[in-house]
């Protein structure tokens, strides 16, 4: 209890020792007292990667469909910004595609929060301060980055679900998640829908496991998730 | 992978596995021989190959994975062959050229790997040639390589097909984690596969009837095609209902049955898939 109290009290130096230290941000938490050091240092073997702190998922199929709500909330918050100000420059097939993609990343997210109904975790608040949305090239670049996160992660998860039906809906919004990747990677640079960013030598798409997809998504949401008590295998 | 540890920690539960093992021999040396074939990631496939016939199971789940994959593989070289003569046609104009090359290489590629994931599973492999093909639909098509209009609309028929068939064969593959993702990638290319060949026919005016729009994604149940021997591709992606729950208007937002159906795409059974297909068999 004092453990998880200490951390949300100082999530900025947990968040410090999770990374590799500069000679500077080492002399800074020096600075921040030797209590603490020792406290952070306590602590580290519990929350630094696996936080039992911030939002529970929960586990099974559940959880996997929490973590998938989770993902589809930042999409639609995302592409929701990028609608309501749209970057210099933007076409009108442009404009079109992403608000297109912005409609199916929201009917996902209300889908998820209809399905688990009182099972949903809480609306997610994000953290879009490293996005210039006034710029095609961070806009585009970001969308990209999210969808092919998106189509690795669906990849990655299927094998944790245990009922076929779930299987079956996650084909179903994978496949959508896919075709956004391909349209927004064509409009940075045509061509590109399948590259070898994308596709390995095997002709094989991405796959990640939950954990590996949150510490990439973790950095635009405000919110922290905790992800211990979904399935790994 | 450390094949020891594994042993070992399934040593804990069945303090016999090193009997199982040894009483087939064959096992381990069809294990080391397949190994220095396979390609790395396929190695699961052969490991659990090798527990597989440990334990001793001739039907059920792995028949129907073997089954499954071979179901796949026909499809692949299906595709595969296909992209071989397009991208030989020469018709296929410069600004396009490499999105057919790479889609092509795709194919070949989910080719070796299914062969690759068949043998290790046990499996015997099916074999098709470019002699088993008859892309033009049994004259449905007859400019599918003279066309580029007709190219098109053949190779996004059999990437939307692909993306519904792998989408309704997941299940069939729950009980093996390493062959299920494997599918579920292969399944996300082939959409990529679809979008991509979405935006071709529209970008060059290649859609039927005229004014009809097609996106990267299945709006309702159109093809932009305009052939009844395709539309089986499509039928059934108008859906927006899903487990139950209706799409259009979610949750109080403007989403419109035109985006409800392109949020989802639908599974096709194996024997839909079959019958949309055969017609593409000599």
């Amino acid at each position: 209890m004092l453990n998880n109290e200490t951390t949300e009290d100082q999530p900025a130096i947990i968040d410090g020792l999770a990374k590799p230290f500069s000679r500077r941000k080492f002399f800074g938490i020096m600075g921040a007292g030797t209590a603490l050091m020792v406290t952070a240092a306590a602590c580290r073997k519990d929350h630094v990667g696996s936080s039992n702190s911030g939002i529970d998922l929960g586990s099974g199929d559940i959880g996997i469909l929490n973590y998938a709500y989770a993902l589809e909330q930042l999409e639609a918050a995302f592409y929701t910004q990028v609608i309501k100000t749209p970057y210099s420059g933007i076409t009108a097939m442009e404009s079109a595609y992403l608000t297109d993609i912005r409609d199916h990343e929201i009917a996902h997210r209300e889908f998820f929060k209809a399905a688990l109904s009182s099972k949903a975790i809480p609306g997610l608040e994000v953290n879009f301060a490293a996005i210039d949305f006034s710029n095609r090239a961070s806009v585009l670049g970001t969308a990209k980055a999210f969808e092919d996160l998106g189509v690795s992660a669906y990849n990655g998860a299927g094998h944790l679900i245990v009922n076929p039906d779930y299987l079956t809906l996650a084909g179903k919004i994978v496949s959508v998640e896919a075709r956004h990747a391909a349209a927004i990677r064509d409009l940075i640079t045509p061509g590109s829908f399948a590259d070898n960013t994308a596709v390995n030598a095997m002709g094989l798409d991405g796959q990640r496991m939950p954990k590996d997809v949150l510490s990439i998504a973790g950095a635009f949401l405000k919110s922290k998730l905790n992800a211990n008590n979904l399935p790994t295998s | 992978m450390n094949l020891q540890n594994i042993i070992s920690e399934i040593e804990k539960v069945d303090p016999e596995i090193y009997d199982r093992l040894d009483t087939r021999r064959n096992v381990m040396k069809d294990f080391a021989k397949t190994s220095g074939k396979v390609a790395l990631a396929a190695l699961p496939f052969a490991l659990g190959s090798m527990f597989q016939k440990a334990y001793g199971s001739p039907t059920g789940p792995k028949d129907i994975i073997i089954d499954t994959l071979n179901f796949a593989l026909t499809l692949e070289f299906l595709e595969a062959n296909f992209y071989i003569k397009a991208v030989a046609s020469q018709i296929i104009p410069a600004s396009d050229t490499s999105s057919f090359m790479t889609i092509r290489d795709h194919e070949n590629e989910h080719v070796a790997f299914l062969i690759s994931a068949i043998k290790g599973s046990g499996g015997t492999p099916v074999s098709k040639t470019a002699a088993d093909f008859d892309y033009t639909a049994k004259g449905n098509f007859p400019g599918v390589f003279t066309d580029y209009g007709t190219m098109c609309a053949v190779a996004q028929t059999f990437e939307d097909t692909g993306v519904r068939a792998y989408k309704g064969q997941a299940p069939n593959l729950i009980s093996n984690n390493d062959v299920l993702t494997a599918a579920l990638q292969i399944h996300s290319v082939e959409a990529r596969h679809a979008a991509r060949l979405r935006e071709i026919r529209r970008a060059n005016g290649l859609l039927v009837p005229g004014g009809v729009v097609v996106k990267p994604w299945i709006t309702m149940n159109q093809s932009g095609i305009g052939s009844p021997v395709v539309q089986p591709t499509y039928n059934g992606e108008e859906n927006v209902v899903q487990a139950g729950v209706t799409i259009t208007g979610i949750g109080g937002q403007a989403i419109s049955a035109n985006a409800a159906s392109e949020a989802f795409d639908e599974p096709l059974t194996k024997d839909q898939v079959i019958a949309i297909v055969t017609p593409f068999f000599a």
